[in-house]
């Protein structure tokens, strides 16, 4: 009868698959549980819009978060800007108009940018970037949020490029077809009828690339002068919501306030780029059923 | 050439598979409707009839491999050998190791051609290496293939030519030492050539086996079975000799479908 | 004409944007290489830091991160491959609801930041289930991290076996487990694999997550014991550029780390490109 009984297997495949369900609930469990207790001593707003965030200190310790809220906001931002055009540049090319052998090359290259670990583009960030930004910018901190979106932009672009040509590709052959067919240029083609056509890929691929350089830790801890102050210039060291945890955790005592408030911030962290995710798995849901 | 069911035939032969008032649905599409035929042993059956008619999902019944499909519900029986196949004590897996189904493309799996005929009798623990050798040998001579492949039985099933697999998925079907064996449009993906070897085959297998040929080919029923059914959207329309139906069809669908009015 | 130009134009100009990617990566890489490899050496790859960490070798690092790698791997490939499996083989056999709600849960864990994971296991492994700064609370967390990209890729593998395989099999009387076993499994073989070196590249290239449960700035004499802690390559460089009392004289001594980091991890996504495309060329 043993050979019949695959129960205890096919249990433990469905476990298996189940723990991705518990896994996600941990996190969200061990954010709350951890964080709650700042929240006794502060309240919800006082702690995202607070404009000063010095938890270490003896005498009056305040925990406003918004530095590191603008910090992430800032970097993250400005890294989109530089990577998204660049990238939906390089998608088209690769999807519509380079040759085999140059797409051989290409392509390759994009995978090992993606490889590539952030603490070596954070590296690269300190030693090498930030002296080139300084001489052309002639700034006055030497590790700001520039530095950090420059970096951050190179490291999101494999993802919006792999996304959006993904979606490029995916456009019915007809329909550039038919444009080609009624006389229309590749160029024009492109800008009429594959990018409409391939936009909410494309938009998909920018909220993930978003949603990456969000949570991205080290190249920004190490980039940006993780210096917490509430601003919108590029050219002032910031720090973001992922570099305080990486940096403050080792100083912390378990169970303090200041170990409340990290986890408070952890869960803001999570809050974002879970609601981009869920966006996102929505919006192609919806997509896919509409195909139908 | 139309083959006739004559008396010392009929003699040693039985009713091996039968079907009563079987109806089966996906979702809410009545695919077979009030199906009663009895198959009878060691002959070829034929189930011919255009396309949709149900004729693969009515073999595919017999081996119970609709049972795969979730959205499939049916009603009614299929007694083989005095067993209702669809019983709740019946060990589907040991149904299946009685019945071998030959499929419409070659699937051969990506094994040597070896690793292929043994992969039904190791599962069954039929026996190890010299036996195994042996049912190997066995089964690929049973499919008139052991002479093209003996001397590269450890070479990629997918270095044989569209006809040979075909015969290699013969051969792995007799590996099991089935009573039944169900062909589904065995040769709608091959050549001339290769047909003509595997109708060849098929009137030698009947001698030990029950063959259940399902083909939208009507010459190739004419030729090659004893026993014909029509179907037409789920139902069987008209069953009986082969000679009987193709020159004396009772039913005006039928000889339409014969006659090439439609199909 | 102008038409005809301005489109040459414009596609030159992209050209020269792919090309300028090129040169960044190939740049990248390069600076690190011609820093790095005059470094490397029999001693340095063999030796531990020393001096107060201003000179000497890596080989805590390495054997740190070697562990934490393999640790992480050997947690995180069942479950994932088993998660995997189910996905693709036994979902009819429950509430699609609950599949939809798992895909949704993969999905959002690949997007979940690194340091999240490290507060998860900071939380849950180190403090929560007693197990300490250790390189057991790392790879635990290490193999949460890399669930998502392992079950995503194995999943598509296995998908990629076609059906007739399976029909095959099991009109031969196999069982669903025997046939994914003997047919399924070993022909997904291939990306399978490449799923989990991928995840394993994941691995030690993570830093923050190992930061926050057990990566140590100095270990005296490395134990081998998975429940204490341990130095790794990707801290090492974190901890030798920020933290060290004198980054710029160990300088050398960073890049040589970096260099050994990323040729282990660019090995492995290359042998990964290798075998995916090798695997391709099957189906063809």
């Amino acid at each position: 009868m043993t050979r019949r009984d695959e129960r205890p297997i096919e249990g433990a495949l469905f476990f298996s698959a189940i723990l991705a369900i518990i896994i996600l609930g941990l996190i969200f469990v061990f954010l709350v549980k951890e964080s709650l207790p700042i929240f006794s001593e502060v309240n919800v707003l006082e702690f995202l819009l607070g404009r000063e965030w010095f938890p270490a200190s003896f005498t009056n310790p305040r925990f406003g978060a918004l530095p590191l809220i603008t910090g992430s906001f800032l970097v993250v931002i400005t890294a989109t800007m530089i990577a998204v055009p660049i990238g939906i540049m390089t998608a088209v090319y690769i999807a519509e108009i380079a040759d085999e052998r140059v797409r051989e090359i290409v392509k390759p290259m994009i995978e090992i940018l993606a490889g590539i670990p952030s603490v070596v583009y954070g590296f690269i960030a300190l030693v090498l970037l930030s002296d080139i930004v300084h001489s052309v910018f002639n700034t006055t901190y030497r590790l700001n949020a520039l530095n950090g979106a420059i970096i951050l932009s190179i490291m999101i672009l494999p993802t919006i490029i792999s996304i959006a040509e993904d979606s490029i590709v995916a456009v019915p052959k007809d329909y550039k077809e038919a444009s080609l067919a009624m006389g229309a240029t590749r160029l024009e083609t492109i800008r009429h009828v594959t990018l409409p056509a391939a936009s909410s890929g494309i938009t998909v691929a920018i909220m993930l690339g978003i949603g990456r350089a969000v949570g991205e830790t080290m190249a920004v801890l190490m980039a940006t002068g993780n210096s917490p102050v509430a601003t919108l210039d590029i050219f002032h060291s910031v720090e973001t919501m992922t570099a305080v945890i990486a940096v403050e955790m080792g100083e912390v005592v378990f169970g303090s306030d200041h170990y409340s408030a990290l986890f408070a911030i952890g869960l803001v962290l999570f809050v974002i780029t879970f609601t981009i995710n869920l966006i996102v798995d929505l919006a192609i849901h919806r997509k896919g059923s509409l195909r139908r | 050439m139309i083959t006739t069911l004559d008396t010392p035939v009929l003699s040693r032969v039985t009713d091996k598979i039968s079907f009563k008032d079987f109806n089966l649905w996906y979702g809410d599409n009545h695919v077979l409707k009030d199906i009663n035929v009895r198959i009878k042993s060691n002959i070829v059956t034929a189930f011919m009839g255009p396309s949709g008619c149900g004729k693969s999902t009515l073999l595919r019944s017999i081996d119970r491999m609709n049972d795969i499909i979730p959205i499939c519900r049916i009603e009614g029986d299929i007694v083989i050998d005095d067993v209702n196949i669809y019983d709740e004590d019946v060990d589907v897996y040991e149904l299946r190791k009685r019945i071998g189904m030959v499929f419409q493309k070659p699937n051969p799996f990506p094994m040597s051609i070896y690793d292929n005929i043994a992969y039904g009798p190791k599962l069954h623990n039929m026996g190890k290496g010299e036996e195994l050798d042996r049912i190997v040998e066995t089964s690929l001579r049973g499919a008139a293939l052991w002479d093209e492949v003996k001397d590269r039985l450890h070479e990629s099933a997918f270095s044989l030519s569209g006809g040979q697999q075909q015969r290699l998925c013969i051969a792995r079907a007799l590996s099991i030492n089935p009573e039944i064996i169900l062909m589904d449009e065995p040769c709608s993906a091959l050549d001339p050539i290769a047909t003509i070897k595997i109708e060849a085959l098929m009137r030698e297998l009947k001698e030990k086996y029950t063959v259940v040929l399902v083909t939208h080919n009507l010459q190739q029923a004419a030729r090659v079975s004893e026993m014909t059914a029509f179907m037409y959207l789920g139902e069987i329309i008209e069953f009986g000799s082969t000679r009987d139906i193709f020159e004396n069809p009772q039913n005006e669908l039928t000889e339409n479908y014969i006659t090439g009015k439609f199909g | 004409m102008k038409k005809k130009t301005s489109e040459k134009l414009v596609f030159s100009f992209l050209k020269a944007v792919a090309a300028m990617i090129v040169v960044v990566v190939v740049g990248l890489v390069g600076y690190i290489l011609v820093n790095g490899l005059p470094v490397l050496s029999f001693k340095f790859l063999t030796k531990p830091p020393s001096n107060g960490m201003l000179a000497g070798g890596i080989s805590s690092a390495i054997a740190g991160t070697l562990m934490i790698m393999i640790l992480t791997m050997v947690f995180a490939i069942p479950i994932g491959v088993g998660a995997a499996i189910f996905l693709s083989e036994y979902t009819d056999k429950v509430d699609p609801r609950i599949i939809r709600m798992v895909r949704l849960s993969i999905n959002n864990l690949a997007g979940v930041p690194s340091i999240v994971y490290g507060l998860l296991g900071l939380g849950l492994f180190v403090l929560f289930m007693g197990f300490r700064f250790s390189v057991l609370s790392a790879s635990l967390t290490l193999s949460f991290l890399t669930l998502p990209v392992i079950i995503a890729a194995s999943e598509e593998a296995l998908r990629n076996v076609p059906m007739a395989y399976r029909e095959a099999s099991l009109a031969l009387g196999a069982t669903k487990w025997e046939t994914t076993r003997n047919v399924v499994i070993p022909t997904a073989l291939p990306g399978i694999m490449t799923a989990c070196i991928l995840g394993l590249s994941r691995a030690a290239g993570e830093t923050a997550p190992l930061l926050m449960t057990g990566a140590a700035y100095y270990i005296p004499r490395f134990s081998g014991s998975i429940f204490k802690q341990f130095m790794a390559l990707s801290t090492h460089i974190f901890f030798m550029s920020t933290q060290s009392p004198n980054p710029s004289l160990t300088r050398p001594i960073q890049y040589g780390t970096i260099a050994v980091l990323l040729i282990i991890v660019l090995s492995m996504n290359f042998a990964a490109i290798i075998i995916r495309s090798r695997y391709r060329r099957r189906f063809r």
